[in-house]
C-alpha cells in the first residue's frame, strides 16, 4: 500500500508543542509510507488542493492527515480524497491534540498514534462505506399541531407521509383549547382547517387509533409494524353520520372535556364534532354490547352496516425513510401535589379551556363544576408542580404564565363583573407581542396578580379557600373563590418512554424525547434519520411548536432530495 | 520528571459519543495532561470485548481506561451499562489471576467535560506510577 502522511502545524498550535521535524524524520522509513509532507494550515482549501494534488502524483492509496481533531477535518480530508478516487476510508485523521507535559512525550505520542494509524490502513478492509438509496416517504408519529405541520410540509414537498395517531382524530391539545395567545384566534377557525387539508392531501395517508408497535431497519430504510387498534366499527362504511351516538343509551364522562362533571359522551362516540377523520369508534369499556351482551342499537341504527363487534385489532408494515416523532405532552396529574385537595372545583388549565370553550360542554358559560352556578372569582395559581423540585419537576413549563393569564383575560371577557386573581413566582413571557398581551390583560381586564406561592387550597363550605403569600407586601393572603385553576406542569405523553425505547432514541431525565444537541440539533435524535419535534422533546407553546415542525420537515425533504446515501461503517479507529 | 521514574503505558478505549469528543476538547482548550494514554476510539463502551482489555494488558500496557457515556446518556441506550458489568466481572477475574484491578478503570466522562477526561488521565497515570510496571509484562515478554 502506498501511503502518504501529511503533517500540520496547525500555525503554533501543534509545531510549539510537538517536533514536527522530529514526526516527519521517524515516518519517512516506516513500512509503507511513500511520501511525507509539512504543511502550515491543512485545514484551509489551498492545502486540501495540493494534498489532492500529491495524491494524485504520488499515485497514493491512502492518506494520514495529522492536526487537531478529526471531528473537524475527517470529513474535509474524506471528500477531498473521495474527488481523486480514493474510498473514503483510506483518508485517516490522527487527532495529535496538543497535550503537551513535555515535548518530548508529546512527540513520542505523536509518533506512536501515527505509527498506528499506517498499521491500521495495512489491516483494513477495503470501503467501509456502503450505498442505498433512500425510501422517499416518511412517518411521522403523534398527530397534535406540530405532527400535522410536519406532515403538511412533507407532503406539499412532493413525498408521501404516513401519519400515525393514537386517538380516533389528529388534533392534539390545541384542538381542546378555547382561544390561543397572544392573538386570540379560535383553534377551530385556525387548526381545523389544517386538519382538514391533512385528511384530504393525495400524499398523506392517516392511521388514525394506530400505534407504533415495532421499528426496525436505519436512515433511509426502516421498517414500522403499526397497530391498527380495534374502532368495532368499519371505517370505510362509516361516514360519521352520528345517527349511533344519538341512539346509543351508554353516557360516560368525556376524556376530550377532561372529565369535568358537564362533559359527556356516549359509548359510542367521535372525540370532538370537527374530528378527522370523521369516524367514530366504541369504547369497549363501557359500551352495553360487551359489558352486558344486551345492546346492538347502533348497529341496528346506523344506515351504513358500519357496526363491527367483531373487529379484532390488526397489524400493517410500512416501509420509511425518515420518522418524525411529534408525540406531544400530558399535564402533572393534580392528585401529585398534596397541598391541593381533589375537588370538582379545583381544576387544571385543559379543564378551565373546556369550560372556556364557546363550543365546549358549557357552551362558554363559565359555570362551577361541583353546582352549575356561575363562577365569580377564579384563582388561577402558576407553576404547579413546575420549577419545583421537591415535586421533581425541577423545569419552568413556558406556557403556563401565558395561558392563565389568557383565560384570566377570557374569563374577564365571559363574567363582567367577576374577579380573577393570578398567583405567580415570575412572569416569564418572552414570545412575540406576550409582554404587551399581559399589561392589557392587568390593564384593560383588571387582573390581580399576586407574587407568592400558595401554600393550602381547601374546601370551606360553598367557596374554596386559597392560603398564600403575597410576597411583595410580606403579608398572608387569603382568598375565598369559587373556582381555583392549576397551572399543572406539562410532561411527557404517556407512552413517550415506550416508544423511544421501540425507536432506539433516548428521552431526557424527565421522559421527553432527547435531542442529540439540544443547543445546535434540537430537531435530531441521536438516531440518523428520526427527527423531533413540538412538545415531544419538552415545553413550548404554539408558535414554536410549528417551528420545530416544519424544521423536521425540512430536514426530512433534505434527506429525500437525495437519491443515494453513503452511510459509514464504522469501525474502531 | 526524572528519568528513572517509572512512565506507565495507558490504552484507552474511549466511546466516540462521549470521552473521545471530551479527549478532543481537552486538547482544543488547552488542557495540559500526561502524555502516557493512547486513545482508540470504540463506538460505545458496551462494543469494548473484555477481551480486548485481557488482550491489552498481556500486551503490556500498565492500565486500560474504558471511557463511556454518563448513565441513561449511552446513544444506544444500555451500552454503558453493559460496560459496567462485564468491566465488573473482568476485575474479579483479574483479582482471581492476582492482577490488581486497579488497573482497569470504568469512567463515565460526557462529551462536554474536557477537564474530567484530563483530571481523570492524570490521575491514573499518578496512580499507576505508584503501582509500578504491570507484573504480566514480566511473565510474558520472552
Ligand atoms: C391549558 C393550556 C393552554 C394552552 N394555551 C396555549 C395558547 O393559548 N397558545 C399557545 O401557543 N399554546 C398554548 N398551549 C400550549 C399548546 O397546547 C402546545 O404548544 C401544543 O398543543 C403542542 O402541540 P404538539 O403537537 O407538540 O403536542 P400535542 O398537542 O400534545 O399533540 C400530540 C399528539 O400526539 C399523539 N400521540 C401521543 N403519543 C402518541 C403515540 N405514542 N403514538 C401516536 N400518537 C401519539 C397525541 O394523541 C396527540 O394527538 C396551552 C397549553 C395548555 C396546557
Ligand atoms: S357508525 Fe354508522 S351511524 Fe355511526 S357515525 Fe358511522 S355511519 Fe353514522
Ligand atoms: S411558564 Fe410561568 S407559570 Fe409556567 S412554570 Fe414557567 S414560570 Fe411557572
Ligand atoms: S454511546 Fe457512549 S457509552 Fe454507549
Amino acid at each position: 500500500m502506498r501511503i502518504g502522511i501529511f503533517v500540520c502545524h496547525c500555525s503554533l498550535n501543534v509545531s510549539a508543542t510537538i517536533d514536527v521535524e522530529q514526526v516527519i524524520r521517524e515516518v519517512t522509513e516506516y513500512p509503507g509510507v511513500v511520501y511525507v509532507e509539512a504543511y502550515e494550515d491543512l485545514c484551509l482549501d489551498p492545502a486540501l488542493e495540493r494534498i489532492k494534488k500529491s495524491a494524485a502524483e504520488k499515485g497514493l492509496e491512502a492518506v494520514v492527515m495529522t492536526t487537531c481533531s478529526p471531528t473537524t477535518h475527517q470529513q474535509c480530508l474524506r471528500d477531498a480524497m473521495t474527488a481523486v478516487g480514493l474510498p473514503p476510508d483510506y483518508a485517516q485523521v490522527v487527532d495529535i491534540r496538543y497535550d503537551h507535559e513535555t515535548m518530548e512525550t508529546a512527540t513520542r505520542k505523536a509518533i506512536d498514534l501515527l505509527k498506528a494509524t499506517v498499521d491500521d490502513l495495512w489491516a483494513k478492509a477495503p470501503p467501509a462505506t456502503f450505498s442505498l438509496s433512500p425510501i422517499k416517504r416518511a412517518l411521522i408519529i403523534g398527530g397534535g399541531i406540530a405532527g400535522i405541520r410536519a406532515a403538511l410540509d412533507i407532503a406539499d414537498g412532493g413525498y408521501e407521509v404516513i401519519l400515525v395517531e393514537k386517538t380516533s382524530s389528529i388534533g392534539g391539545h390545541m384542538i381542546q383549547l378555547s382561544e390561543t395567545f397572544p392573538t386570540l384566534d379560535c383553534p377551530q377557525c385556525i387548526e381545523t382547517p389544517w386538519m382538514v387539508d391533512t385528511g384530504q392531501h393525495p400524499n398523506i395517508k392517516m392511521l388514525a387509533y394506530s400505534e407504533v408497535e415495532k421499528v426496525s431497519g436505519c436512515i433511509g430504510n426502516f421498517r414500522v409494524k403499526i397497530r391498527r387498534k380495534a374502532a368495532y366499527v368499519d371505517w370505510d362504511k362509516c361516514n360519521g353520520c352520528g345517527m349511533c351516538m344519538q341512539k346509543c343509551l351508554t353516557s360516560v364522562p368525556a376524556e376530550f372535556d377532561r372529565y369535568i362533571n358537564f362533559g359527556q359522551r356516549k359509548a359510542i362516540y367521535k372525540p370532538f364534532a370537527q374530528a378527522v377523520p370523521n369516524k367514530v369508534v366504541i369504547d369497549r369499556e363501557h359500551c352495553g354490547h360487551f359489558t352486558t351482551g344486551l345492546c346492538s342499537v347502533c348497529e341496528k341504527i346506523c344506515p351504513n352496516e358500519a357496526i363491527d363487534y367483531s373487529q379484532q385489532d390488526s397489524f400493517m408494515e410500512v416501509e420509511v425513510g425518515a420518522i418524525v416523532v411529534a408525540t406531544g405532552y400530558e399535564l402533572l396529574p393534580k392528585g401529585e401535589i398534596r397541598e391541593f385537595e381533589e375537588d370538582p372545583d379545583i381544576i387544571d388549565g385543559l379543564q378551565f379551556e373546556r369550560i372556556l370553550c364557546p363550543s365546549g360542554p358549557t357552551d362558554g358559560v363559565i359555570l362551577r363544576p361541583s353546582d352549575g352556578k356561575v363562577a365569580k372569582e377564579v384563582v388561577f395559581i402558576s407553576c404547579v408542580g413546575s420549577r419545583d423540585p421537591e415535586h421533581g419537576l425541577p423545569y419552568c413549563s413556558r406556557v403556563c404564565c401565558m395561558y392563565s393569564v389568557k383565560m384570566a383575560m377570557l374569563y374577564k371577557h365571559a363574567v363582567h363583573d367577576g374577579q380573577a386573581y393570578i398567583f405567580y413566582m415570575d412572569i416569564r413571557v418572552t414570545g412575540k407581542g406576550y409582554e404587551e398581551f399581559v399589561q392589557r390583560a392587568v390593564e384593560e381586564n383588571g387582573v390581580l396578580y399576586l407574587r407568592g406561592r400558595v401554600s393550602k387550597v381547601f374546601r370551606d363550605g360553598d367557596k374554596i379557600k386559597v392560603w398564600g403569600v403575597d410576597t411583595l407586601t410580606g403579608k398572608r393572603v387569603e382568598i375565598s373563590c369559587d373556582l381555583v385553576v392549576l397551572a399543572t406542569a406539562m410532561i411527557p405523553s404517556p407512552g413517550a418512554k415506550e416508544l423511544a425505547s421501540k425507536l432506539g432514541i433516548a428521552t431526557d431525565e424527565y421522559g421527553f424525547m432527547a435531542e442529540i444537541h439540544p443547543k445546535l440539533r434540537p430537531l435530531e435524535s441521536a438516531v440518523p434519520g428520526i427527527y423531533l419535534a413540538g412538545t415531544a422533546t419538552g415545553p413550548k407553546d404554539i408558535p414554536d411548536a410549528v417551528a420545530q415542525a416544519s424544521g423536521a420537515a425540512s430536514k426530512v425533504l433534505a434527506l429525500f432530495s437525495k437519491d443515494e446515501l453513503i452511510l459509514e461503517k464504522v469501525a474502531a479507529s | 520528571m526524572a528519568d528513572n521514574e517509572f512512565e506507565p503505558n495507558i490504552v484507552g478505549f474511549l466511546c466516540n459519543w462521549c470521552t473521545y469528543t471530551a479527549a478532543d476538547l481537552a486538547g482544543t482548550t488547552r488542557m495540559q495532561y500526561p502524555t502516557n494514554l493512547r486513545p482508540i476510539r470504540t463506538m460505545c463502551s458496551g462494543s469494548v470485548d473484555p477481551v480486548y482489555v485481557i488482550r491489552a494488558l498481556l500486551s503490556g500496557a500498565d492500565g486500560v481506561l474504558v471511557g463511556g457515556c454518563h448513565p441513561g446518556d449511552c446513544h444506544y441506550v444500555s451500552g454503558n451499562y453493559k460496560a459496567r458489568r462485564r468491566i465488573t466481572i473482568l476485575k474479579t477475574i483479574l483479582n482471581t489471576l492476582g492482577l490488581e484491578d486497579e488497573r482497569v478503570w470504568l469512567r463515565w466522562i460526557s462529551a462536554a467535560e474536557g477537564r474530567k477526561f484530563a483530571d481523570t488521565v492524570s490521575k491514573f497515570t499518578e496512580e499507576l506510577r505508584k503501582q509500578g510496571p504491570n507484573p504480566v509484562k514480566k511473565y510474558w515478554s520472552t
